[in-house]
């Protein structure tokens, strides 16, 4: 059989075994939340509430710091306890709104009521969206009524849902796929109706048989709307490659996935579209797979957002053994986190501990040449680590280092264990900084 | 509680090493010259063990004199020992291997930063300079005592005077040659090996193997000389072709890591050995197109970089 993907890509043991047979589980929180106003691309949110104020469920708690900005939402009913700063994954400090639950779940009027979604127009449900603080929920969190706002003039033929869940672990979509299916559909039929004429694709790979078939089953009697059977392949649920793999279409870094007529929306995340469109409900959970060799019962969690990975791992059991590493996201492109009070945010898919993290010494390249058969972006990375190394800034960017999307298949493969995605990522993200002081100065 | 480590993504690397992506080499390697063992008797297996040591010896003593880590356990001086040996007659002096070996690593690899950073095939070079240095040595092959009567010369010889070689004979590789480069079986069984452990790909073999062939044709039509099935199969199977083709022309360091730049490679690969064994006084002449071909590698790969994903037009801005 003959799936749909792209050229490139590595072929991981993904482990999903440990976690992909547990059903969903709703945690409901020990003690106090934390929502970083950051956890989502853009300007950071800014708070609405004050502290010793009592909050419902539902209930915003920041509001959206610009259009590329997403909003906060209260997962519990409770009390402010401090709207102070705090310290997220990457040990920088940014504003924090730390909740009290008191157990009642409280919520505010009208929270999760059935709405008539086929009577609004696509400016309502987009600004529904924006209201409910949807944003990208598989690792990146782009706020998604941005993307949904697309340029006047701009044909949309192809929205894809991306239940790709390509990096290693992660279980998260897969059982959203087995439990909430038609949730899925009347998220992709609300995103459809937006774009007249479009056709809506949930793209899912082959190694989710059973998800496949969950989902295809609740697209019958809807016309527009279809399952894609994707090659098991990582990356396959990059923006890039899934748009390849749907529309034989390609763009670049310069371009947007309107550009060529598509939107991408991760399958968590039209979930989270179907619920605050139809059903009046904000984001203020999500599925999150705690798993790893390390945790004694992988499961996954429909999660509070805010809850302290701590209790989540806690809630699978703990540990059989103290871990090395907890990776929050997946084994690939996730983070390597060194403080187990940091919270759940919108984008946390996975919580993955490993017993063991070996640390490679890199050895000297010997051109294999490996680099270059898996880059999806079909790159050069060997030749793009040297010029960032030797910070030559002008050659990386003109041997495109600026296409690279991070996935790390690369520094994957790589036999002598050179650490070259981490290279051409930071000289990528330095140069872009540089082009962007550029521009503020003109 | 332990402190976590910390590190930026990907978390996970593929089990495969430099020194595994060796070994599967020296795995790939053993058939041919365990044949060669089997034929050319104890004395191969003797040149093989001298080449062999003196490559890593090599090594190891450069890199203890020059304080630099020492590197011999990627292996990759062990295959440049085996790769050497494939190449030499089983009757060589046993000084010969080591003044190659000694040659290979010291001169054409750690003289130039070591693994991964010299330009040209260790082996291979090594082996050039001894055909130059020890002309006489290096052409005279083992009289092989079982079998018929044509096995006192080479195949390629034997073709260039006009002769034919039995199929079955060229397969087996029951004729004079080097070591490591007379049984076609052995080394195809090799190469198999090779692609399915996904260290080559198929690209440089077949198309130093098909460019050759087609260029002898080409010359020899041009020449005004008979072109024969037979001919053309013991240009490809009777001499080193072969295993230059599977175990050196696919050196990871001396060729192209481009797509289109392999492909190339080969051709050119392909033209230069056609070119010394139909006009040059030499039957060989593989080792010489490989390290010749070497020398266009940067500029092979710099006219063949790949083009981008969704970056319409060339590869370059």
């Amino acid at each position: 059989m003959f799936l749909k993907t792209f050229r490139g890509g590595v072929h991981i043991r993904d482990g999903k075994k440990l976690s992909s047979a547990s059903a969903i589980k709703e945690y409901k929180p020990q003690g106090e939340l934390t929502l970083m106003t950051n956890q989502h691309i853009g300007a950071p949110a800014v708070p609405c509430v004050k502290a010793g104020e009592r909050v419902l469920l539902g209930q915003k708690l920041a509001d959206p710091g610009g259009f590329v900005s997403a909003g906060l939402y209260s997962p519990v009913s409770g009390t402010v306890k401090a709207v102070t700063g705090r310290e997220c994954m990457n040990g920088d400090t940014a504003t924090a709104i730390v909740l009290e639950d008191d157990g009642l779940n409280e919520a505010v009027p009208g929270y999760g009521e059935e709405r008539d979604w086929q009577s609004m127009t696509p400016a309502e449900i987009i600004a529904a969206v924006r209201d409910a603080g949807v944003v990208g929920m598989g690792g990146a969190g782009f706020p998604t009524h941005v993307k949904l706002s697309v340029k006047e003039g701009v044909k949309i033929d192809h929205v894809i849902c991306n239940g790709a869940e390509c990096e290693p672990y992660i279980t998260c979509d897969h059982r959203l796929m087995l439990e909430k299916p038609s949730a899925a559909v009347l998220g992709m039929r609300i995103l459809t109706s937006l774009f007249p004429g479009s056709v809506g694709v949930i793209g899912i790979e082959g190694n989710k048989p059973d998800g496949i078939e969950a989902v295809s089953a609740a697209c019958e009697g809807y016309d527009n709307i279809s399952v894609l059977p994707l090659k098991k392949k990582y990356p396959q649920g990059g923006e890039r490659m899934i748009i390849e793999a749907v529309t034989k279409r390609r763009i670049n870094s310069k371009m947007l996935p309107a550009d060529a007529g598509c939107i991408v929306v991760n399958f968590s995340t039209v979930i989270a579209v179907a619920e605050a469109v139809a059903y009046n409900m904000p984001l203020t959970r999500r599925v999150v797979t705690v798993t790893g060799d390390a945790v004694r019962e992988p499961s996954n969690f429909l999660t509070p957002i805010g809850t302290k990975a701590r209790e989540l791992i806690e809630a699978a059991g703990g540990f059989t053994e103290e871990p090395e590493k907890v990776i929050f996201g997946g084994p690939m492109m996730g983070f390597a986190v060194y403080d187990l009070d940091l919270p759940v945010n919108k984008t946390t898919s996975c919580i993955l501990s490993y017993k063991r993290d070996r640390v490679y010494q890199p050895s000297e390249c010997i051109r294999c040449g490996k680099c270059l058969t898996v880059c999806p972006e079909h790159l050069m990375p060997i030749k793009l680590k040297n010029t960032a190394d030797e910070r030559d800034y002008a050659e990386f960017e003109r041997l495109h280092g600026l296409e690279c999307i991070g996935c790390g298949s690369c520094t994957y493969i790589c036999p002598a264990k050179r650490r070259l995605s981490q290279s051409i990522v930071a000289a990528k993200q330095f140069v872009m900084i540089e082009k962007k002081k550029a521009a503020s100065l003109k | 509680m332990k402190t976590l480590n910390v590190s930026i993504s990907p978390h996970i690397r593929t089990p495969k090493t430099t020194r595994s992506v060796m070994l599967d080499v020296i795995i790939a390697l053993s058939p041919a010259m365990i044949f060669g063992f089997v034929y050319f008797g104890w004395r191969a297996l003797l040149i093989t063990a001298i080449s062999v040591a003196s490559c890593v010896a090599a090594e190891f003593v450069y890199e203890k004199l020059m304080k630099l880590p020492v590197t011999i356990g990627d292996l990759s001086a062990v295959v440049t020992g085996l790769i050497l040996a494939l190449s030499l007659y089983s009757t060589s002096p046993w000084w010969i291997p080591i003044i190659g070996g000694v040659f290979a690593i010291l001169v054409v690899k750690m003289l130039f930063g070591g693994i991964g950073q010299n330009f040209m095939n260790p082996a291979l070079t090594a082996r050039c300079f001894l055909v130059l240095a020890f002309s006489s040595i290096m052409t005279t092959y083992p009289e092989v005592a079982s079998v018929d009567a044509v096995s006192s010369a080479t195949p390629l010889q034997l073709v260039k005077d006009g002769g034919t070689v039995s199929y079955a004979q060229m397969f087996i590789g029951n004729h004079p040659g080097s070591i490591g480069e007379t049984s076609a079986i052995a080394i195809l069984i090799g190469m198999a090996y090779l692609l399915i452990r996904r260290v080559i790909t198929v690209k440089v073999p077949l198309s130093v193997v098909g460019s050759t062939a087609a260029f002898v044709a080409l010359f020899t039509a041009i020449k005004g000389e008979p072109i024969t099935l037979n001919f053309l199969t013991v240009h490809v199977l009777g001499g080193g072709l072969l295993a230059a083709a599977v175990f050196m022309a696919t050196d990871y360091t001396t060729t192209p890591v481009t797509f289109w730049g392999q492909i190339i490679f080969g051709v050119a690969v392909g033209l230069f050995t056609a070119v010394i064994r139909c006009f040059g006084g030499m039957y060989e002449g593989i080792s010489f197109a490989i390290i010749l071909a070497n020398l266009l590698t940067p500029i092979i790969e710099k006219v063949t970089y790949p083009k981008p994903f969704g970056v319409r037009g060339g590869g370059k801005k």
